[in-house]
């Protein structure tokens, strides 16, 4: 937690000595002398002869007890034999005083057993109301945490959630806002169990609704927080982060509520972004203010509850900030959770049982296959060169030699310079060859675009709809045993040297299309 | 330079074609000569030198695997050498190379 510890209130408590109940309503209570007086009495105590302040033993005159005998068991008093007077008004004999003591001695280890039997009872009984609550809570939890993960174009978005054996009150959210833009929410209630869980589920819808009503988290935080006072129980609040993602720009704008800082990393490591506010649901009227922040491509931004940061290990130190930073920064870009769960499970041991939620929430802006597009669509198309020659054997080397020239500037490196002379070399030969049958009165028509790092070369014939059937595939050793012509090898290269090769037909032209990348992909 | 031409040399025992120009179509019957002259001037390996050979395209690859097919079925290894990377490359991807032993330079080559 950021600014703010919560302790959940579940402290063992202390253990108390019950008031021993002896008769008619009469208890005697582990601080009244006589409790003290009777475990060391061993043996039957007259009353009458007791002089001593105790309201247990003035209740047990009046209620016309003359002789007590107490049920020891291992040193603890677990009872009495009370009785009245003799029916002959005669005193307790020594006899009988015997006779009782051994009755006591005998009782008292099967008042223990009872006892005992009685007390495990009631503990499965709160165990199982326990473990029933557990599993509600944890019902609540996991049917309100988004079932599944937004995926904008160009973003990862990834979530995770582990709750502890007794829930604590953590929770993450997504929010569909209008113009492309989406609003996430990590929160953390103090408590655990039921309540917590009750409260996760107000806040939740609280945030929800505020933030289809305004674009401005902290209006956000600030309208859910007027809300959360008056409903909260006592004692409990809400630490909350809510930000907007525009997931055209990258831009986020996000307020705290007392929660975990973001952090993101970028080119020169992680940063923390900071912004502070008042937890939700514990006092009225809070203003919290907006931090803007801009995710450029590859940079990745994490959001937190304290479940990880203060994780204990064996020697009893916090997992900590640092560990977190640290841990984050050398995490691979597309599995930042994993790799931070590794480390926290490597800290706090294999067999720790888990002290609070773990949730984890990364936005990383990938450069998507969307964005490049887009990116690509507003990039203008330079034509590097456009001719035609007539259709006469050995022009396709003038094809060759005019494109290569056009794409000096392009900036191929040798290799890909010289698969693309040979594809358009072999592309301009069919052409003339077979596209235009080498009537020199046809032409062929060139024409280079650039479109970023894309080269385009159109390679125009008149062969029409006559597509040029898909040569048989070259085979080497059929060749050379004469099985197959030594020819039939232009389409196979044109193939092989090219990133894309595509053919069309229109108006009785025909166009082969061949398009290198400026490196290789 | 335009056009094409090829001659043939004993070199030890192997016998050297050497080319130069644009080996495509226009270089088919300079080189089959050529090539027969060398089959006679040894009974050792043909060794194609490529140095000055600054073009070949699908027609020429056709022609190296006609000459190819002829030596093979009378027995006679074929090597070559002065092939550019990317010409290298070429043979390579129409598998000439598994044929045909390729070598940086004469002496390596005519040595085998």
């Amino acid at each position: 937690m950021g600014w703010f510890r919560k302790r959940s209130k579940d402290a063992a408590p202390v253990e108390e000595v019950p008031a021993v109940p002896v008769r008619d309503g009469v208890e005697i209570p582990p601080h009244d002398p006589l409790h003290a007086y009777l475990v060391q009495a061993g043996g039957p105590v007259d009353l009458e002869k007791l002089d001593l302040e105790s309201a247990a033993l003035d209740a047990l005159r009046e209620s016309g007890s003359v002789l007590v005998v107490p049920l020891i068991s291992q040193g603890e008093l677990l009872g009495t034999l009370s009785l009245g007077p003799r029916l002959s008004d005669q005193p307790y004999s020594a006899d009988d005083r015997r006779l009782l003591s051994g009755l006591a001695s005998q009782v008292a280890p099967a008042v223990k057993v009872a006892n005992l039997v009685k007390q495990q009872e009631s503990q499965v009984k709160e165990r199982e109301r326990i473990e029933q609550e557990l599993r509600v809570a944890a019902l609540i939890q996991q049917t309100l945490l988004p079932k599944e993960l937004p995926s904008p174009p160009g973003w990862q978005i990834d979530a995770y959630y582990r709750p502890a054996r007794a829930v604590g009150g953590d929770f993450y959210d997504f929010i569909s806002l209008s113009d492309g833009r989406l609003g996430f929410v990590v929160g953390d209630v103090t408590d655990k169990g039921v309540p917590a869980a009750l409260v996760m589920a107000t806040t939740r819808s609280h945030l929800r609704a505020a933030a289809l009503r305004s674009s401005d988290p902290g209006e956000v935080l600030a309208d859910a927080n007027s809300v959360l006072v008056d409903e909260i129980p006592p004692g409990m609040f809400v630490t909350c982060l809510y930000g907007v993602l525009d997931v055209e720009s990258g831009d986020v704008r996000f307020a705290n509520a007392g929660h975990n800082l973001p952090y993101v990393k970028g080119e020169s490591g992680v940063k923390e972004l900071r912004a502070t506010g008042m937890p939700l649901g514990l006092m009225p009227g809070m203003e919290y203010d907006v931090v803007t922040a801009r995710l450029l491509t590859g940079e990745i931004m994490l959001l937190s509850s304290d479940g990880i940061v203060e994780a204990h290990g064996p020697d009893g130190e916090m997992f900590g900030f640092d560990a977190v930073q640290a841990t984050f920064d050398s995490a691979p870009d597309t599995d930042v959770i994993g790799h931070l769960l590794e480390g926290f499970d490597r800290y706090v041991g294999a067999d720790a049982e888990q002290e609070d939620d773990v949730t984890l929430v990364t936005l990383r802006r990938a450069a998507g296959a969307e964005e490049a597009a887009a990116v690509f669509a507003s990039v203008p198309t330079a034509v590097l060169a456009d001719f035609s020659v007539p259709s006469e054997q050995g022009n396709e080397r003038e094809v060759m030699n005019r494109v290569a020239v056009s794409v000096e500037e392009f900036g191929f490196g040798e290799a890909r310079l010289e698969r693309l002379k040979t594809a358009v070399s072999e592309a301009a030969m069919n052409a003339i060859e077979h596209g235009n049958g080498g009537d020199p009165d046809l032409d062929v028509g060139v024409r280079v675009e650039a479109r970023g790092d894309r080269l385009v070369v159109r390679i125009t014939d008149w062969g029409g709809d006559a597509e040029i059937p898909d040569a048989e595939e070259p085979d080497i050793e059929a060749k050379l045993a004469g099985e197959q012509r030594p020819r039939g090898w232009g389409l196979f290269l044109i193939e092989r040297m090219v990133d894309e090769m595509r053919t069309s037909t229109d108006d009785g032209r025909h166009t082969v299309e061949l398009v290198m990348n400026r490196e290789e992909t | 330079m335009e056009g094409f031409e090829a001659t043939a040399r004993a070199e030890g025992s192997t016998a050297v074609v050497d080319m130069a120009g644009l080996l495509d179509r226009s270089a088919s019957a300079a080189l089959d000569a050529a090539f027969s002259e060398a089959l006679g001037l040894s009974a050792g390996p043909v060794v194609f030198n490529f140095g000055d050979v600054g073009y070949i395209n699908s027609t020429g690859i056709a022609i190296v695997v006609g000459a190819l097919a002829r030596a093979r079925a009378e027995g006679r290894d074929v090597r070559a050498y002065g092939l550019t990377e990317h010409y290298r490359e070429i043979f390579s991807i129409t598998r000439l190379s598994d044929f045909m032993g390729i070598y940086d330079d004469e002496t390596t080559a005519v040595a085998g």
